[in-house]
């Protein structure tokens, strides 16, 4: 019985003393923090993606904090009603950005880029391209292995079977930048989501000379620059035998499509063509 | 006999196919395409232009850095284009094209079958000639030789270690050299040693070559100072660090040149080249290679001049037998599977290997069963399955201080895995992302030690 009460109360001093010591050293070292910061990163999606190019979401939450303006500060993943959010916190003018989306640059699709070799390694984009130029002959083009796919923390990227390229799903795609940063060959891009998901993209990255690259795949930019001379509005520039098309500068005139011999520039999101007969409504959208 | 200490394993050398063939000689191409970077370091910056006549000797390219070599022309006609052709792994690389014109050498070039014994040349003058002849290790890795011979200062070269080794499975090139060329890799060794200033060199040869042993020994015998080691079989005793443990029993530090313990390491081929170059006068424009495989139909050792492309050294061995799964430039330790074989053959080109579809697949991978027998297999003291998970889970900087520098992609922990893991791979992706991560800190260092002085 004597044995039971003196073990209690010994117990119960050394946990009184600490409880007393800790409460001290907890006040002594006491870090100042701003609570705005916890209220900031309450409202970040809080998935450390890395895309506002902060450590993760509290980084970034900090550094809103610390802040003078909003500018260049940007969670991609949120996007602006979050960034909104944030403005509200601290009282500062968010800036909006438009949504970007990540746009895979590369229609090597199967039946157009010829298997040359195959492959039998790892199955990691990085390791092939440090070794050969790919299953293909294209040593621009995609290399089917998938590391954007795996890199993706929001389930946007799925390898497509059938043409063998990745695929995005632009309802999922964040657009944090992940998946361009995990491709050995610079393939994808972020890019201008565009009114109405519309946009033009030149798909395809070969910058070897025309007959070079069309003998690699049928769908490659050959760098003509018949695009360019059908753009109005200047927004396509040849390059390193490759066409780009400048975000900003398209007006989604379709031109430059029906202009490719080869087919790489694509129109996404754009509904079916209509017969030919009703040409001058859709015209509504380049002017 | 005697081998090295740490690790290693003991694959089947099938080297049956190709042993004993007399070196052949391939006819010349009608079309020569001759790449700029034959070597590690620099390329090499083309001197010659569009429609230029030269002949065989003359000078095509010369060395673009100290780490780099100069390339003669191995044929004699005209400069068509200088371009980009595509190498054996598909990617693009500089290289002069000629149409072949005759066989006209110059005339500096001695080309009797006679055997110069005598050299009185100074060190210098040898290093000027094997400088000008553009000789690179013809061992596998390409490394100017000049540069070796040029030791750091502070550094004292002590012994010669010549690589008679070819561990590689199913390589039979330098044993055919040896028992060919012995003399004149003998006095090639004398005149190295002459370069060096020093009086020891050691000829190191595994023992499943009898014939070459006592081919050397018998050489070796009427010289003072050379001395030829029979070696126990092992990959990879050919390697630069496994060959000075096995011959001299000296241990190369981690991240140190063989220089640091005194040793200079040279293969009888690259010593055969400097013979040619230093007492004929005539530089490397070809070189033995072998090309082998269960189903070729005449597996061989052959001379081939740079610029033939390999589809005709092929051709002369009797085709691309209908079983091939894979064909390998190289040998099947460090070779690399190619996808064409349009690629002109080059200093590189040690070897051809064509494997039969059921040899060819790799093994499906399953999980690493912690058996530590690749930590044991590896010459090099490492610890392959550690290494591989990092690289796999980006890990540079534990890569880092895991010494993944000191990996020599001899592949020993690929093949001994019981599991198939495929352990090399990621090592060698980790070694290249650190690589770049090390050279981008040392120029950063650089800039800001200069920025400093400013």
């Amino acid at each position: 019985m004597n044995l039971v009460v003196i073990s209690l109360l010994i117990l119960g001093v050394t946990g009184l003393v600490a409880a007393v010591l800790l409460y001290m050293v907890a006040q002594k070292f006491k870090v100042e923090e701003d609570p705005r910061i916890d209220e900031v990163q309450a409202v970040l999606p809080g998935a450390n993606c890395g895309g506002c190019g902060f450590a993760g979401c509290r980084a970034l939450a900090e550094a809103c904090v610390k802040a003078d303006t909003l500018d260049g500060l940007l969670c991609p993943v949120g996007g602006a009603p979050t960034m909104t959010k944030v403005g509200e916190i601290l009282g500062l003018a968010a800036v909006t950005a438009e949504p970007k989306v990540a746009v895979v640059r590369c229609n090597g699709v199967c039946e157009a880029r010829p298997r040359t070799s195959e492959y039998d390694g790892v199955k990691s984009c990085q390791i092939l391209n440090s070794l050969y130029v790919g299953e293909t002959a294209c040593p621009f083009g995609c290399l089917g292995c998938g590391d954007c796919v795996a890199a993706c923390q929001f389930g946007a990227l799925s390898m497509d079977p059938v043409t063998g390229l990745p695929q995005v799903d632009e309802e999922k795609c964040t657009s944090c930048g992940k998946c361009v940063k995990a491709c050995p060959r610079g393939i994808i891009e972020l890019r201008k989501k565009g009114p109405k998901g519309r946009r033009m993209v030149v798909e395809c990255v070969n910058k070897d000379k025309g007959a070079v690259a069309r003998k690699a795949c049928l769908n490659a930019c050959i760098g003509c620059g018949k695009c360019q001379k059908e753009c109005q509005f200047e927004a396509i520039t040849v390059e390193n035998n490759l066409a780009y098309i400048d975000p900003e500068k398209c007006r989604l005139c379709r031109k430059c499509e029906e202009a490719c011999p080869t087919g790489a520039i694509h129109a996404v999101n754009f509904p079916a063509r209509k017969p030919k007969v009703e040409e001058p409504k859709k015209e509504e959208a380049t002017v | 006999m005697t081998t090295f200490k740490i690790g290693g394993v003991h694959p089947h050398d099938n080297k049956s196919y190709s042993a004993h063939q007399p070196i052949t000689e391939c006819p010349l191409p009608a079309k020569a395409i001759i790449p700029l970077i034959q070597h590690i370091g620099a390329p090499a910056q083309a001197v010659v232009e569009k429609g230029q006549q030269v002949k065989v000797g003359e000078l095509l390219a010369k060395a673009g850095g100290f780490v780099s070599a100069n390339i003669v022309s191995p044929v004699s006609g005209t400069v068509t284009k200088i371009d980009s052709t595509i190498d054996a792994w598909g990617m693009k690389m500089p290289a002069i094209f000629m149409d072949v014109e005759g066989d006209e050498w110059l005339e500096t070039i001695d080309r009797t079958p006679d055997i110069v014994t005598e050299c009185n040349l100074e060190p210098k003058e040898i290093v000027d000639r094997i400088a000008a002849a553009g000789i690179v290790g013809l061992g596998g890795a390409c490394f100017p030789t000049q540069v070796k011979l040029l030791p750091p200062p502070g550094k004292k070269a002590e012994v010669l270690v010549v690589n008679g080794v070819e561990c590689e499975p199913y390589l039979t090139c330098d044993h055919q050299l040896m028992l060919e060329h012995g003399e004149e890799i003998m006095i090639g060794i004398k005149i190295l040693m002459r370069a060096l200033g020093i009086n020891r060199a050691v000829i190191g040869i595994e023992r499943n070559k009898p014939d070459a042993i006592a081919r050397m020994q018998e050489l070796a015998a009427q010289v003072p100072g050379v001395e030829v080691k029979a070696l126990k079989l092992k990959y990879p005793q050919g390697g630069e660090k496994q060959l000075i443990d096995a011959c001299i029993g000296r241990q190369v530090p981690s991240g140190a040149l063989p220089i640091e313990v005194g040793a200079v390491v040279d293969n009888v081929a690259t010593i055969f080249a400097v013979y040619e170059a230093v007492q004929k006068n005539k530089p490397l424009i070809s070189r033995v290679m072998t090309v082998t495989g269960k189903s070729l139909s005449k597996p061989g050792n052959y001379l081939v001049r740079f610029g033939t492309p390999l589809s005709d050294v092929v051709a002369l061995a009797g085709g691309v037998p209908e079983d091939t799964g894979k064909i390998i430039g190289g040998g099947p330790m460090m070779g690399r599977a190619m996808n064409n074989i349009d690629m002109p053959a080059n200093k590189r080109t040690s070897g051809l290997l064509f494997l039969p579809e059921k040899e060819s697949r790799r093994q499906q991978p399953e999980n690493c069963i912690r058996c530590g027998k690749c930590v044991s297999a590896c010459p090099m003291g490492l610890e392959p399955y550690l290494l591989s998970k990092q690289a796999e889970l980006a890990m540079w900087d534990e890569m880092e201080k895991h010494d993944v520098m000191d990996c020599i992609d001899c592949g020993c922990c690929l093949f001994t895995c019981p599991s198939h893991r495929p352990l090399l791979d990621y090592i060698r992706m980790g070694k290249g992302k650190v690589g770049g991560i090390i050279r981008a800190r040392q120029a950063a260092a650089k800039a800001a030690a200069e920025a400093a002085k400013k």
